[in-house]
């Protein structure tokens, strides 16, 4: 979240497309009710008629998979209307930047693409420059090649009819949403996006959220209270096992893995090549190499480039789809699960237990016996004595039977502390972690091979024994001046020269001096604006609204009283306000780059205009899996996605399969369910799979409410109970009838509540950026079980 | 150690031995008959630990409260100014995280082919994955490729992560990192 939960009080207008906070973060929902009382407006667009859609002042339903249709329409409705925030846009974004004459988008292609690879050649995707390398700008937004004027030419196509023949949206609520969300391009006003899954989960995932941002950025809603980009978590840490980056593609603090090419092939090119030449990134070397020293200590030396050669480098994507590919054709001997369950929460779910039996060891780390851990019983359907994989099923304590923070979705590092023993003989994930490093290290210290260096060379200083001190890894995070030996205030203080340490620079300085873990912090008091300063440690640097720079205008005054958040004090010369300034505290806006409010970019600008890897603007395409072709060109599917062809991918068509389908989560019942349906009261809750689909769709295929259904899609077929519900309406797309249907994803077979699983239904495609599974929109048919 | 508001923690865990003490001096009850009644309330002489709830990422505070080696009580955390004591169905539940009888008590072994789980030490768990760990790694490492020095293993995957703690998501990021690991993923991805 670029904001945080209480700061959803100050809005005036929450659009929530792809996400149902009142489903599944019910407790965010408070903060909007607060706004709501204030007059602020709740608009809702799903699907589904969701909890979320019951309390909102405008719901809008729309087919899963078009929402760049319907964003897209919604940008074309602000710029025709001039209801964006036009100083915003001309000041603060790169609307004014004048791209390169050969630049071009034509039937759904941008130029530079390449059918071979399915991969674009972004060279033209660039902006004319001055002769100091700065783009060339047209304040007034109206040179033909502005950004301003070919996004207005790019969304110019989708006009609310074509839009709404995609999305199957009634007109007067698609406009209605439109209005209203729009009117928060006001001066005064603020508007927040809050999105979860349902925005991220297809091939076009991730420019669904560039839509919103673009969107955000026209009216002048980033930076400011009640504003932003919230991305809702669905897990108590995944934004922080983000930020300590447990992803392929990433080492802590979103810096990028190095991999097996020249640009990545020492150090030095690394830095020469990822090293932006303006913005706070240009700082990337000293979190890189504070990093290497963390990681490998006094064996990380100027001489050896700090260790970079011990890094692992890859030449693949190594994402979840691909993992599981290779683990199916046999390549990967052993593996590690730490409290995660891919046979019910993996995409295609059948293919990824089938996958399990191709190794050779399993290691699964849980509090429950998974249907992942147990995926060679008979229940779950093979015969056990023809699996050869041996499994180690280790017992771990829960999140309240030992110490440790946790980050949520507002950025906050939050302590838990440890309430009681761990049960029976389970332990800490960290204990677990730091004795199997602790016995690797012992079987390799007497050796001196090429696998043995790398490893010998990490240094683990957490104590001796079992049980590690969580307070030297926690210091170890925050990083040390290894000049003098004292913990570090901030990142600021990083160095690129082997004078600091730092296990992930984005938390440095929530422990800034000894004794002082911030992220205990427990002062409650509301230090202004619903920020709460002091408690918890929101990184970065404690701030909790992002890019809040721009909150104030040129002079450094907040646009309007009502959304002030900093702002520029010329007596005492400096930004002051409710948040930690998301900028040099001492730079005048008057300074060089004093009305650069976003940071991080070399432009300091908000993109308008940003290549992702199927192109600098988002446009519509279908699904993987789609009941209608593409209007908008005839590119019917990402042309950037990599698709796995044979049996691990199998695709529907929609002359067999012509209902549309989506998959979602209850409040009862949490991801794959092994926390949940091993619990009593809340298997007794939820007790059963279901699917929702509407009476119009039921009468078709004569079902009733609680009869037997059977939901099949290329990948498989499932059994479960039909709720027959005015909550899915069919929809009309290109003039024709079209139904959809819905389904909790959380059931299998262990546990006290037990179901079929949702996604032994869902397709092994990705998103062209992220290669998130595309779980929310894919083809099916249903039928009644007997 | 945390600090919490004390004031109404006092009251929480105060509030039987207050309403006793309230009974005698107004009703002139039996004190002691009025104190036993006070003890049989699951929280008096519990102790308070805050916490933060494991399920979405919203991250509401709630107080855990143990005695005799178990969790007697859980209730949202008023002090939090996320959720301001409230919580929803999961949160509410978090007690059975501890109490459910499905638990995982002991480390288990499934022997190849074998049909069934076999109880086993920590010690020999600890040892065996270790030494199943070294020996495909051994066999697989990489050390240059293409004319690259690459340091990796192909044949180790390492999935999740989004339900540990910071301090453990590190040392996990840290430790397949050092081993060579590139299969490294979780459910932020998916």
């Amino acid at each position: 979240m670029t904001n945080h939960w209480s700061d959803l009080q100050n809005t005036d207008c929450a659009l929530i497309m792809g996400g149902n906070p009142a489903e599944n973060h019910p407790i965010s929902f408070r903060w909007l009710t607060k706004a709501q009382e204030k007059g602020g407006k709740i608009v809702s667009v799903d699907p589904r008629f969701t909890r979320t859609s019951s309390k909102a002042d405008v719901y809008a339903q729309l087919r899963s998979g078009t929402d760049i249709a319907f964003m897209g329409g919604m940008i074309k409705y602000a710029i025709d209307n001039e209801l964006y925030h036009k100083d915003y846009v001309v000041n603060y974004t790169n609307a004014p930047f004048i791209l390169k004459e050969d630049y071009k988008f034509n039937d759904g292609l941008f130029s530079g693409y390449d059918e071979a690879t399915r991969k674009y050649d972004r060279t033209t995707w660039a902006f004319e420059t001055n002769e100091d390398g700065t783009p060339k700008q047209d304040k007034t937004l109206k040179h033909p090649r502005s950004v301003f004027q070919l996004m207005k030419q790019h969304y110019n196509r989708y006009d609310v009819d074509t839009v709404i023949s995609v999305t199957g949206t009634p007109k007067n609520d698609y406009l209605k949403v439109c209005e209203t969300f729009c009117a928060t391009g006001q001066v005064g006003k603020s508007g927040t996006i809050m999105y979860a899954m349902g925005t991220t989960q297809h091939t076009v995932g991730s420019q669904n959220v560039r839509a919103f941002g673009m969107i955000q950025l026209l009216l002048g809603n980033i930076g400011l209270p009640g504003g932003g980009i919230n991305a809702m978590r669905g897990e108590s840490n995944v934004q922080g096992s983000t930020d300590f980056a447990l992803l392929h593609h990433l080492l802590p603090g979103y810096v990028g893995t190095p991999t097996a090419k020249p640009q990545h092939a020492t150090l030095a090119d690394y830095n020469a090549n990822e090293t932006p030449a303006a913005g706070y990134w240009s700082n990337k070397p000293k979190f890189l190499v504070s990093m290497l020293k963390a990681w490998y200590g006094d064996n990380a030396t100027k001489a050896n480039d700090f260790a970079y050669d011990y890094l692992p480098k890859g030449n693949k994507n190594y994402s979840h789809i691909n993992l599981f590919k290779a683990m199916y054709e046999g390549k990967i001997e052993g593996t590690f699960l730490f409290g995660t369950n891919p046979v019910v929460g993996g995409p295609n779910a059948g293919k990824e237990k089938e996958a399990l039996s191709n190794l050779k060891w399993l290691v699964a780390v849980d509090l429950w016996e998974t249907e992942s851990a147990a995926f060679w019983q008979k229940e779950a359907g093979g015969n056990p004595a023809e699996i050869n994989t041996e499994v180690f099923l280790l017992p771990a304590a829960s999140s309240y039977e030992k110490d440790g923070s946790v980050s949520n979705s507002s950025r906050w590092m939050q302590y838990r502390w440890k309430a009681i023993e761990p049960k029976g003989d389970s332990l800490a994930d960290l204990e677990i972690i730091h004795v199997l490093v602790q016995k690797l290290k012992e079987l390799y210290k007497n050796e001196n091979t090429a696998a043995a260096r790398p490893f010998n060379a990490l240094s683990w200083n957490f104590g001796e024994g079992h049980h590690p001190d969580i307070d030297l890894v926690c210091k170890e995070i925050n990083g040390y001046d290894l000049k003098t030996g004292k913990l570090l205030p901030t990142f600021g203080a990083l160095m690129d020269d082997g004078t600091t340490s730092s296990g992930n620079w984005i938390y440095t300085g929530f422990y800034p001096e000894e004794g002082k873990n911030r992220a205990k912090n427990r002062d409650n008091v509301d230090t202004g604006g619903g920020n709460y300063l002091n408690w918890a440690f929101a990184w970065p640097a404690n701030r909790r609204i992002l890019y809040n720079r721009a909150s104030a205008d040129l002079n450094g005054k907040p646009w309007s009283k009502e959304k002030a958040v900093i702002w520029w004090d010329a007596a005492q010369a400096k930004w002051v306000g409710n948040d930690v300034p998301d900028f040099v505290p001492i730079k005048a806006p008057s300074d060089p780059g004093g009305n650069n409010p976003f940071i991080m970019l070399k432009d300091g600008v908000g993109g308008l205009f940003a290549p992702l890897n199927e192109g600098p603007f988002p446009e519509h395409y279908e699904p993987f899996e789609s009941p209608a072709s593409n209007v908008f060109s005839s590119q019917e599917l990402n042309p950037a996605v990599e698709i796995h062809e044979g049996d691990f991918n199998l695709k529907g068509d929609a002359s067999k399969y012509p209902i549309v389908a989506t998959t979602y989560r209850v409040t009862e019942h949490w991801q794959s369910g092994s926390m949940t349906r091993n619990q009593e009261w809340l298997s007794e809750l939820v007790g059963h799979m279901f699917i929702e689909l509407s009476e119009e769709l039921a009468k078709e295929k004569g079902i009733k409410n609680k009869d037997k259904v059977i939901v099949s899609t290329a990948r498989g077929e499932i059994t479960a109970y039909a709720m027959v519900t005015k909550r899915f309406k069919p929809f009309i797309i290109k003039g024709e009838k079209v139904h959809h249907i819905g389904m909790p994803w959380h059931f299998g077979y262990k546990g006290y509540a037990t179901g079929d699983t949702a996604n032994h239904l869902t397709p092994h495609i990705g998103d062209a950026n992220t290669t998130i599974p595309e779980y929310k929109a894919f083809l099916c048919n249903v039928r009644r079980a007997d | 150690m945390v600090e919490i508001n004390l004031n109404r923690r006092q009251f929480l865990k105060l509030s039987g031995a207050t309403a006793a003490t309230l009974a005698v001096v107004e009703l002139g009850f039996n004190e002691k008959e009025a104190y036993a009644k006070s003890k049989e309330l699951k929280i008096a002489r519990a102790t308070v630990t805050p916490t933060i709830c494991c399920f979405c990422g919203v991250g509401c505070g709630i107080l855990v409260h143990t005695k005799d080696n178990t969790v007697v009580y859980t209730e949202g955390d008023p002090d939090s100014p996320v959720n301001e004591g409230t919580l929803c169905s999961k949160g509410t539940t978090i007690r059975q995280v501890y109490t459910s009888e499905k638990r995982l008590t002991k480390p288990l072994y499934r022997a190849p082919g074998s049909d069934k789980w076999e109880e086993k030490d920590w010690e020999w768990m600890y040892k065996t994955i270790a030494q199943r760990t070294k020996e495909t790694r051994d066999k697989t490492f990489v050390e240059k490729e293409n004319g690259f020095t690459v340091n990796k293993t192909e044949a180790i995957a390492s999935l999740g992560g989004a339900a540990l703690d910071n301090e453990e998501t590190y040392l996990l990021a840290k430790m397949m990192r050092g081993l060579g690991v590139v299969y490294l993923e979780h459910q932020a991805r998916i």
